[in-house]
């Protein structure tokens, strides 16, 4: 034991997961600014703008609130688990990155089954949402815990049943296999992207994506003017930062995956010295998902939230009839070709 | 390091099973119940078992069991005080039902031979796939029959008028 835990083997994994776990509790932190800024710039209004320059330090500020706040707990509340909410959501949110790869070996662990590893973490998750809103004993996150679990599980099928036809033609279930299988390109300048195999899959994916973290126009479980805040309307201070963090990282994997899968991963070009080719499988990585999270957040800003009955019918009328489809059509051209 | 591992999860497991059954509040046991799904997946892990470990997540952790805590939070159901005495009868006729499951246990631990070595990569995806779709074909198409029949009695049930 301690020698494994002197090991050079050893101590290069715990840099990597310093690197990763420090570096997205950054980015998530600053993903809320970029949130709040990017909403302001299209309601043309300046946004959080006053600490730090261009608002640069606010993040540090909302958690020091946070920290700072006082802590209400409900006086009905069932406290242990009230307090055991907060730490489900985020734990599982957070465990996902360990198999994500940031880069050729930027990476904790590369596990043969890693992408059904993120769907098995990932779908743990609703047990915060469902038991923070059971525990507050109020009417408002009660009606929201229902709503996101019954939301959560009908679009969890169209999320998985989109991605497999990805696995058909990849052939593989593992995270860096998967990216391995999109170099190259196809006629010398079309990029040997998964996407292209796969739009309908894709599209179908994104929309599960989107309404599976709880975002707008899906963001059912909070709409602020039904329920108030939803299942975390009890939640304050720390605890409910906890919660925003989950849903922040929670939007991250989806858009990680939905890069690993369909749009190349780390795969683009490759240039300049060796620090520059090392860095940029990281760079570009983190550049398609910042897409995501601009598409994400611009969503958000621009369309409104849609009822819970055309939810369900959206789900389980629209999304899951053509995600069967595309995988029926996938494996009979995978067969003939 | 495996055997710290297995002590670890072996541990978890077993004290979230008596959880299960000590516990008062039905919503408790349920949440017991998902630690101890957890606990097992992670002995799968460390048998080498990785798909199997992560659609035992899946399909109980995360999909059957959040629909046990939905309805048990749906109904919000009182805890299990009062309700002892009715199943006095229950208890009573556990203590053979008892004693017959660990008599089996011990009478097959007892004959059990060393299990030989599960062949290399017998639990990834790929060799899973593989023998589901060849050895185990006929019972695998029957299984997807009868959910399928499941199914289909569902949405006659919940559906009032067809």
């Amino acid at each position: 034991m301690i020698e494994y835990l002197s090991s050079r083997e050893f101590l290069i994994l715990f840099a990597k997961m310093i690197t990763i776990f420090g570096g997205m509790m950054t980015a998530l932190a600053y993903t809320t600014l970029l949130e709040r800024r990017l909403m302001a710039f299209v309601q043309m209004r300046p946004g959080p703008n006053r600490v730090g320059p261009f608002g640069l330090l606010q993040p540090l500020a909302d958690g020091l609130k946070f920290l700072f706040k006082e802590q209400v707990v409900p006086t009905s509340a069932n406290v242990l688990l009230y307090y055991a909410a907060p730490v489900i959501s985020l734990v599982p949110a957070l465990l996902s990155f360990s198999v994500i790869p940031f880069g050729p070996d930027l990476r904790v662990a590369d596990v043969s089954v890693g992408l059904l590893l993120i769907f098995a973490i990932t779908s743990l998750g609703v047990y915060g949402i469902v038991l923070g809103g059971w525990a507050s004993n109020s009417k408002y996150p009660m009606m929201g815990a229902m709503r996101s679990s019954a939301q959560m599980l009908s679009y969890e099928l169209s999320l998985t049943l989109s991605v497999v036809g990805v696995l058909m033609i990849a052939n593989t279930l593992s995270l860096s296999s998967l990216v391995q299988g999109q170099q190259g390109t196809w006629f010398g300048f079309l990029p040997k992207w998964n996407i292209f195999l796969q739009p309908i899959g894709f599209f179908v994916y994104v929309f599960s994506g989107v309404a599976e973290t709880n975002r707008l126009p899906f963001d059912l479980a909070e709409s602020e003017q039904e329920l108030v805040a939803g299942w975390h309307t009890e939640y304050s201070g720390m605890k409910f930062a906890m919660f925003f963090l989950a849903e922040y990282a929670n939007m991250v994997t989806v858009s990680a995956l939905a890069t690993i899968m369909f749009l190349g991963g780390w795969n683009g070009p490759a240039f300049g010295p060796w620090w520059l080719q090392m860095a940029l499988p990281t760079f570009w990585f983190l550049l398609k998902i910042g897409v995501f999270l601009f598409f994400y957040i611009l969503v958000r800003a621009t369309i409104p939230r849609v009822r819970y009955d055309q939810l369900m019918y959206f789900g389980w009328k629209v999304l899951l009839p053509i995600a069967l489809a595309n995988i029926l059509v996938t494996s009979f051209l995978v067969a003939i070709l | 390091m495996i055997e710290l591992l297995f002590l670890l999860f072996a541990a978890v497991a077993v004290g979230a099973a008596i959880n299960v059954l000590v516990q008062k509040h039905v919503l408790y046991s349920s949440l017991s119940l998902i630690v101890l799904l957890t606990a097992i997946s992670g002995l799968f892990v460390l048998m080498q078992a990785e798909f199997l470990a992560v659609i035992n997540v899946i399909v109980y952790a995360g999909a059957i069991m959040v629909l046990f805590v939905f309805v048990i939070m749906l109904l919000n159901l009182p805890s299990d005080e009062d309700g002892a005495d009715r199943l006095r009868w229950l208890k009573l006729a556990g203590i053979p039902m008892g004693l017959f499951l660990l008599f089996m246990v011990v009478r097959t631990l007892w004959n059990v031979q060393s299990a030989p070595a599960a062949p290399e990569l017998a639990g990834t995806a790929q060799a899973i796939g593989a023998s589901l779709f060849t050895d185990y074909l006929l019972p695998f198409e029957l299984t997807s029959l009868l959910i399928l029949i499941a199914l289909m009695g569902a949405v006659v049930f919940a559906k009032k008028d067809l």
